[in-house]
């Protein structure tokens, strides 16, 4: 997870709006399946979790299995109560994790 | 179809898999569709059954949106939707994505919050071979809805 987080929120952003959220971190998301050359297995190594939480309270969240592609990219939605911080954690099976931290603004009320 | 020659035999192996799994879905009536087809691995049923004990899915308000044909079984995109008003009353808290063909069924599990606003997610997984993905979603209420749907793969991922 060497590289920086990807987050992608709506260019305008109102209080009320429901909006989509996507986000996505580079792994190799290594299944445990695969054999090296000398034909010993390589040990599974995937984000196992993906938290997204506003203002402290928990907004949506993920456990992965080996299922998921390579630099897993997930999109989820929000309801905006109004301007905070978004904090989204990703950790892997070797215990390393990554946390990137957006400003989520508002430009005035929604419908 | 390009085959890595000189490659791995279990990699020719896999793709040969893949070739007769997708000439045999090709030829099954288009009523085979609709219904989850028979191959779910005994990983996928453990997993579900997991998941649902000794209840009974209702097969409503849940969307599943893959491609019908991945020719690339390593990433293939996946939208999960339920039909849900998302309220304190009435809300979904976790909805699962099942594979019933791959190694490890348990592909991901979603758990949605009061902040969620819509039960919805996409994203990208693998798939080991052509087989029926699952979206199966609980409610606060403790009733399961469910949704499949059949993808054809033509080279199959989870590097195996």
């Amino acid at each position: 997870m060497g590289l920086k987080p990807r987050i992608k929120l709506p260019d305008t952003i109102k209080t009320g709006d429901t909006i989509e959220i996507r986000a996505l971190v580079h792994h190799v998301m290594e299944t445990g399946n695969r054999k090296d050359d000398s034909g010993q297995t390589i040990p599974r190594n995937i984000v196992h979790s993906f938290k997204a939480v506003f203002e402290g309270q928990p907004v949506f969240s993920a456990d992965f299995g080996s299922g998921i592609a390579a630099n897993p990219f997930i999109a989820f939605y929000m309801k905006v109560s109004g301007p905070g911080e978004l904090v989204f954690t990703w950790e892997d099976d070797s215990g390393a994790t990554t946390t990137e931290k957006v400003r989520l603004e508002v430009h005035g009320e929604g419908q | 179809m390009t085959a890595p020659l000189g490659s791995h035999s279990i990699d020719r192996r896999t793709l040969l898999a893949g070739a007769i799994a997708g000439a045999a879905g090709a030829i099954l009536p288009s009523s085979a569709v609709a219904e989850p087809a028979a191959e779910h691995s005994a990983a996928f049923q453990a997993a579900f059954k997991k998941v649902i004990g000794e209840a009974t899915p209702e097969s409503a308000l849940v969307t599943i949106e893959l491609p019908e044909v991945a020719e690339n079984g390593n990433n293939v995109p996946y939208k999960l939707a339920v039909e849900s008003p998302m309220t304190e009353a009435d809300h979904i808290t976790k909805l699962h994505l099942l594979s019933t063909a791959n190694p490890q069924p348990a592909v991901a599990t979603f758990h949605f919050s009061a902040q969620s606003g819509r039960a919805v997610v996409a994203g990208r997984m693998r798939l080991a071979r052509t087989q029926d993905v699952i979206a199966l979603a609980e409610t606060n209420t403790g009733k399961f809805l469910m949704a499949s749907t059949l993808v054809q793969v033509t080279i199959g991922g989870c590097g195996n």
